[in-house]
């Protein structure tokens, strides 16, 4: 199944994840990005794409990582979606893999919670593991979806 | 193939066209019957249609059209005159036409509908002049009743040699000049030389319009945009600059951008007049149908809306015309009677005014009956009889918005189907306009749709609250109040954490954005702020924001689909600097705050199912508390909260006054809202003792300003009432709210229980 898979990765609080090099539009470093008040959580707000405004999707709120270190910006990779073009914020871009078969790994059944959600398979690489995500599902917030960040009106 | 299908295309876009155009100069010839220009102009579109069904192989088309322009030489060349019956003739025609036009769109290919009675209808009508009257006259009822000919086939019709445009004739769509294909068609067709001068001229002029896809012209639009950003950018970096050469550049860049952005805004215009021209053939057919004489008038037919604003009006539009001309204007005779002219005048009005585009339909009938809409509102169990009595003519009229409501006696044809006014009303606020009903009973009724006069672009008023810039849309906007030392003077009344500002003696809710959006602020002090008055429908609040940083014309462009669910935002665009801004919606925002109920708004989505049970809506109560009884005053109907000693009372004729703002002020207890109390129309205040000032609600309504005195203000609450009708004969409903059941003061049954039944009470209003 995964001959010849061209993964675009990027790491996101020390992990590494993939995801189909085709869906890769672009690599944006430092955009300003604007927060958008009572929007869902894994939102992190909205750029400017040359006159287009994207939806930022912080990968940090949607896997549940400890929030990104104030000092540190997010790299947008930019990614084609059914919807449209939509940002992703990872901390930082790694290069273009074809993992070999033999690397390929099921996800141990112990792993729980987000990372379980959207990871469709994993690679054991030479230096780390690689989850496969699926953007799909990351995009839509997976079978239990994303909280939204509103208290409900007491 | 394809190509086939491009040219099929395109002929059917055209046709459609020439076809409504045809539809307007036939209305219009009726008042100018021997018009060569509108006649030479029908006669061209029938005859391009026809001569295209003969190169695409439209056969039934061919034979209508060609029916109907044999009819339309005899016209032209003045051997019939044309008279109603020709006319309704040739608009049957004409929708033939369109529905074959369509069925070509959908299917690719005509269907079998047989057309054949309208061409026996159209011939008779040539018949008039060629053969004798007699043969005419079995066709005309035919006519009275439009869709009638149609259904008479008539087989030895069909194989007629006038059919003979079914055979094939290649030649180009569109060209007047084309070699007939028999010799009885010869007869009729125009001579060359005959066109007149100023048709070659409005063929010139076709010429140079052509037709461009409207996503080009958005994607020109955000092209300009773009420009403009990188113009911005451009004019700061030439700011910093010496070179006389670049500064004299960049100058020009800024002129040409802002001329070209203006130029694409402008190329989405169309003027109103691209839909109203329907009109005049709708308002025939009513008419005609109804049995009524009215007059269409349109002025500002030039006013000029953005493409997508006016597809959006359409519908509505239609509706309230056919609104106008069926319930509205009168029959002949009811007019006379009421010593009006026999014609009604249906008039229409578009005009531009504070950037926004105001289309008024008035009519001169007979108003709007506002005793039968409450009637009906009681039948169809919307309202009790009880609140029917006591409706104000504004809520009654609101009434007509509610779906399914519709007063006409009968189901005409024409309207009175159920879909009314809501539908107009969903329409038009779904692109931000507003709709109002002014009714003069007995002199007519007005409708004044508002809209905004594009999509596209808006001014808005941009500023700032914690890191994100927001904007508000122009419109929304009623005024600004700078807050910093008003507050000091203690306008701002602060009710358990709800702010309430005193605004030229209206009590005016108070909002805070940084609030609403659950997000922290640096300040917390309002001094130095803002507060921007809003207008969210009839409901008016002040949204205190941080330093407003400027007004700016903006594109709106939508949310993606993550934060398409957040109803406080209308859409995001990107400023000047190239940063990002949210729109706010005001109608989002203000239902958020529960400034505005839901009721009027969402019934229009959720049909129905607002009518049984308790009316359910949000709304805003002051509650405060009075012989251990709870009770709730709506905060619309109150104007200010008052503190006044007790030596300040006064009495008057058995009544508790203050002097107050140079006028007597009268006071009114809760308790006194007992039977006893109502029956002897007397009411002292009952104070509580242990106090020596007594607090006092200060209400106005229906133009009596008067005092409920009470015991102690507890809370303003904002949040679901389910309200409960409890059996009590004053009127007032009961809710349960913050957990203890309380009850809502009906300000129009206290003002009639309690003031109006006392002379002295109105007299000391005065």
């Amino acid at each position: 199944m995964s001959e010849g898979r061209q993964l675009s990765t990027f790491f996101v609080d020390d992990l590494c994840f993939g995801i189909d090099v085709q869906t890769v539009q672009e690599v944006i470093r430092r955009l300003v990005i604007t927060r958008v008040p009572l929007s869902p959580v894994q939102v992190g707000g909205l750029i400017n794409l040359r006159g287009q405004i994207l939806t930022a999707i912080d990968l940090r709120r949607c896997l549940n990582l400890p929030q990104r270190p104030l000092c540190e910006f997010p790299v947008n990779l930019i990614i084609r979606t059914e919807d449209g073009l939509v940002s992703l914020l990872v901390d930082e871009i790694g290069d273009v893999v074809e993992p070999d078969k033999d690397m390929f790994e099921h996800l141990p059944s112990t792993l729980r919670g987000r990372l379980r959600d959207f990871v469709l398979e994993a690679y054991k690489l030479p230096s780390h593991l690689l989850f496969y995500l699926d953007t799909r599902r990351l995009l839509s917030g997976g079978s239990s979806g994303f909280p939204s960040s509103e208290p409900s009106n007491g | 193939m394809s190509e086939m299908d491009e040219i099929v295309k395109e002929f059917l876009v055209e046709s459609n066209e020439n076809i409504d155009q045809v539809d307007r100069d036939l209305i219009e010839l009726e008042g100018d019957p021997t018009s060569k220009e509108l006649l030479g102009r029908i006669f061209r579109t029938m005859h391009s249609i026809k001569g295209a069904t003969g190169f695409l192989d439209f056969s039934k088309l061919g034979a209508v059209t060609h029916a109907g322009e044999t009819l339309l030489s005899l016209l032209r060349d003045g051997r019939l005159t044309l008279n109603a019956e020709i006319t309704s003739g040739l608009l049957s025609l004409t929708d033939v036409i369109r529905n074959i036009l369509s069925e070509i769109a959908v299917k690719g290919r005509e269907s079998d509908t047989d057309h054949t009675g309208l061409i026996e209808t159209l011939m008779g009508l040539q018949a008039g002049v060629r053969v004798d009257i007699g043969s005419t006259r079995s066709i005309l009822p035919a006519l009275m009743n439009s869709d009638a000919p149609m259904r008479k086939p008539n087989p030895a019709n069909v194989t007629s040699p006038r059919e003979s445009t079914s055979q094939p004739a290649p030649r180009p769509t569109g060209i007047v000049d084309t070699p007939s294909v028999s010799g009885q068609i010869e007869a009729s067709l125009p001579n060359e030389s005959e066109l007149l001068p100023n048709e070659f001229y409005s063929q010139s002029l076709d010429s140079v319009s052509i037709r461009v896809d409207v996503n080009q012209l958005d994607m020109l639009m955000d092209l300009v945009g773009e420009l403009v950003l990188a113009r911005n950018q451009i004019l700061q970096m030439s700011s910093h600059q010496q070179d006389p050469d670049f500064i004299a550049s960049s100058q020009h860049l800024n002129l040409i951008t802002s001329e070209l952005q203006e130029r694409v805004a402008r190329t989405r215009m169309q003027p109103i007049d691209n839909i109203w021209n329907k009109l005049p053939r709708l308002v025939r057919d009513l008419t005609t149908q109804c049995h009524k004489k009215v007059q269409l008038q349109m002025r500002g037919k030039e006013t000029e809306l953005d493409k997508s604003i006016l597809e959006a009006l359409k519908d509505p539009l239609t509706h309230v015309v056919r609104n106008a001309i069926d319930h509205g204007i009168e029959s002949p005779e009811m007019r006379l009677a009421a010593g009006k002219s026999v014609e009604g005048s249906l008039i229409l009005h578009a005009f531009h005014e504070n950037g926004q585009v105001n289309v008024e339909i008035s009519d001169d009938g007979a108003g709007i009956n506002l005793d039968r809409i409450k009637q009906k509102a009681v039948d169809l169990k919307l309202i009790t009889l009880e609140e029917a009595s006591s409706m104000a003519d504004r809520d009654a009229l609101g009434l007509l918005f509610i779906p399914g409501f519709s007063t006409a006696r009968a189901i005409t044809n024409i309207s009175g189907r159920g879909v009314g006014m809501d539908v107009v009303k969903t329409n038009i606020e779904k692109v931000g306009g507003t709709v109002e009903i002014e009714n003069r009973p007995g002199l007519g009724t007005n409708i004044r749709i508002r809209i905004p006069l594009t999509l596209a672009i808006l001014s808005a008023l941009i500023f700032t609250v914690g890191e994100t810039v927001y904007a508000i849309p122009q419109q929304d906007i009623v005024e600004l109040i700078r807050l910093d030392e008003m507050a000091a003077k203690g306008q701002i009344n602060s009710v358990q954490g709800v702010m309430l500002y005193r605004l030229r003696g209206q009590l005016l809710p108070l909002v805070n954005l940084d609030a609403a959006l659950n997000v922290t602020s640096a300040k917390s002090s309002n001094a130095g702020r803002t507060a921007v008055v809003l207008q969210a429908h009839h409901r008016q609040f002040g949204l205190v924001v941080g330093e407003v940083a400027d007004i700016a014309e903006i594109v709106v462009k939508p949310l993606g689909k993550h934060l398409k669910s957040l109803p406080i935002y209308a859409g995001a665009t990107i400023l000047g600097d190239g940063r990002v801004a949210l729109i706010l919606d005001v109608l989002g925002l203000a239902r958020r705050v529960s400034i505005i109920t839901d009721v009027q708004t969402e019934d229009a989505t959720a049909p129905k199912t607002k009518m049984e049970g308790p009316v359910i809506s949000l709304e805003t109560l002051l509650v405060f508390e009075d012989h251990q009884e709870r009770v709730a005053i709506p905060l619309s109907e109150i104007t200010r909260l008052e503190e006044f000693p007790l030596s300040a009372l006064e009495t008057t004729d058995g009544w508790d006054v203050v002097q107050y703002r140079e006028e007597i002020l009268q006071l009114i207890s809760i308790p006194n809202l007992s039977e006893e109390a109502r029956l002897s129309k007397r009411s002292r205040v009952q104070v509580a003792t242990s106090s020596d000032k007594i607090q006092v609600v200060v209400c106005r309504k229906n133009g009596h300003q008067f005092g409920v005195v009470v015991d102690h203000i507890l809370d303003i609450v904002e949040h679901k009432v389910a309200r409960v009708r409890i059996h009590s004969r004053s009127g007032h409903e009961t809710a349960v709210i913050s957990g203890r059941v309380t009850r809502i003061l009906e300000m129009d049954g206290l003002v009639r229980d309690m003031l109006l039944p006392n002379p002295s009470a109105v007299v000391m209003e005065v």
